[in-house]
């Protein structure tokens, strides 16, 4: 294992630290191991939380910040954050008007949050209220599994759901804006190389050379199927055809259309595979409204991408165009 | 000793419980790796590590203070899907352990309220390929040995016995809840890790609550 760590059960704090110092508008906490934005709670506004495992950088406390989160839980290296850390999140956000969490779905992480909400009714009257994203269409028949993974449509519901409370709109609204957009959004990913998780020290998964995995998830897990590397063109067709086939995007007033980088892959490659997902949308008669390129929820150095789609509307439009001013996303400011 | 399980008795349990997770670390995170994420060994053992370490911080007074504390440790301590599944266990415990001695009947009660708890966080069914086919069985197999009048050494041989057998039962399973629940047909074949440990906190029990001839 070769990486940029002094120890492998310190990644999370020393990743942390070196986040503060970069970052002196955010406020770390290393005792409660939470980010959280440097004027929480803002009065009125409803307060946004979210977390998950560490590895996926810049998901979630590179969005923490004007217009999206108002704090992240960054959990140990693929593990869920404990409801201590929600809950003080929490806290250090309410500003008033309640807060939303934004939970991707996993078994563990859908627990832990659900234990702070708890905790969080049974301490205080603050009303919270979870989002639970799974738009991860690789896994089909969520009556025998877990259900389908929170992926990238994760990102784009932290920026709008952040953007509408910025607007000062009540809990209730927030929380079906950012149900609007799972409901509204799919994803697809894949994988070139595995990731080694820094505590384990040896690859994830094997996956021989001249081979990849088609519909893998973010923390290695397997997918739809392994076949031999292809040109991007016919990856493209992989990761898009199921997403179209899974929603009627034609229908509506385009999408956001987002090409994600898994950690190990550049950025040229991405623009890459843009053109194809593109083409391939044109020739759908899906009209793509914005776009979002680049490595924003990733699996530590694995090599890959995802696409993800939103069907979008104006007001989810006007949302995502809204100010944003974060570590990893900034526009409008 | 007496046919109860006093505080001292409990202690005893979950040191045993703390002794034989980090044994068996490395067996646990092998099984995990093969159908989950590598991390049910060393999540187990640094929780039980915390719950050793508050124990002598701050020991407990009574039965139900002592189940309180392991569940508030094991659920700001683990993270993942096995804090809060573990905690939730050891907190419905606590509600049932009262402050004396716990009787083979109490002792049943208070474990089935813990799979209860068990079963309302995690949502798995029997079968789904999770501790809950470990720690139904053995619960079941308390429930009758009560029934019968068995003394409290030999219920717990006979819960420890029928969870060992759950555990067990779980390689044909197809998985269902979990991660393990994303490889569908490949998960089959390959022994449960939440099943592997629960079967332990079982164990740990004959060996520590219940000597030769309990």
């Amino acid at each position: 294992m070769k990486k940029l760590i002094n120890d492998p059960s310190h990644v999370v704090a020393d990743a942390l630290r070196g986040m503060a110092l970069a970052h002196p508008e955010l406020r770390v906490d290393h005792d409660k191991r939470i980010v959280v934005r440097s004027d929480a709670p803002v009065q009125g506004k409803v307060g946004l939380v979210s977390g998950g495992g560490s590895g996926h950088e810049p998901m979630h406390a590179g969005f923490v910040g004007l217009g999206m989160l108002d704090a992240a839980c960054p959990g140990e290296v693929f593990t869920s954050p404990v409801p201590d850390q929600i809950v003080a999140a929490t806290q250090a956000v309410d500003g008033g008007a309640g807060v939303l969490h934004i939970v991707k779905n996993y078994t563990g992480d859908v627990m832990n949050f659900e234990m702070a909400a708890e905790l969080v009714a049974a301490e205080s009257g603050t009303e919270v209220v979870p989002v639970v994203i799974d738009d991860d269409v690789a896994v089909q028949d969520s009556l025998y599994t877990a259900g389908r993974r929170g992926v990238g449509v994760t990102v784009l519901a932290e920026k709008i759901a952040g953007a509408a409370a910025e607007q000062g709109r009540p809990l209730a609204e927030v929380a079906d804006v950012a149900r609007r957009v799972d409901t509204n959004g799919r994803s697809m990913g894949m994988a070139l190389t595995s990731c080694t998780v820094p505590a384990a020290g040896h690859p994830t998964f094997e996956l021989p050379e001249g081979e990849m995995e088609i519909g893998i998830g973010i923390h290695g897990e397997p997918g739809r199927r392994r076949v031999p590397v292809a040109p991007a063109r016919e990856v493209a067709e992989m990761l898009v055809e199921p997403i179209l086939a899974d929603l009627d995007f034609a229908s509506g007033e385009g999408v956001i259309a987002f090409v994600n980088g898994m950690g190990g892959t550049p950025l040229i490659e991405l623009y890459v595979m843009y053109a194809e997902v593109a083409a391939i949308l044109e020739k759908s008669g899906v009209p793509i409204a914005r776009n979002l390129v680049g490595s924003y929820i990733t699996s530590l150095e694995m090599a890959g991408c995802s696409v993800t789609l939103l069907k979008a509307d104006d007001e989810l439009l006007r949302l995502w165009d809204a100010p944003v001013r974060t570590p990893a996303l900034r526009w409008g400011v | 000793m007496a046919d109860g399980l006093d505080l001292s008795a409990l202690e005893s349990w979950i040191r045993e419980f703390a002794r034989l997770v980090a044994d068996r670390r490395d067996e646990l995170t092998e099984l995990d790796s093969a159908i989950g994420d590598a991390d049910h060994g060393a999540n187990m053992d640094r929780g039980m590590s915390a719950v050793v370490t508050a124990l002598e911080a701050t020991p407990p007074t009574d039965p139900a203070a002592l189940l309180k504390q392991v569940g508030m440790t094991l659920v700001s301590k683990v993270g993942g899907a096995s804090g809060p599944l573990y905690g939730t266990l050891f907190l419905r415990m606590a509600g049932v352990a009262g402050d004396g001695t716990l009787d083979a009947e109490t002792w049943a009660r208070a474990l089935r309220a813990g799979l209860d708890g068990v079963v309302a966080r995690g949502k798995a069914e029997p079968g789904d390929k999770t501790m809950v086919d470990a720690l139904g069985p053995a619960c079941d197999a308390l429930d009758a040995a009560v029934a019968e009048g068995a003394s409290l050494g030999e219920a717990l041989r006979r819960s420890a016995a029928a969870a060992a057998q759950g555990r067990d039962g779980t390689v044909p399973m197809l998985a269902r809840k979990g991660r393990a629940s994303y490889l569908g047909e490949r998960s089959v074949g390959h022994q449960d890790p939440g099943a592997t440990s629960a079967t332990l906190l079982v164990d740990a029990a004959v060996t520590a609550l219940a000597p030769a001839g309990g």
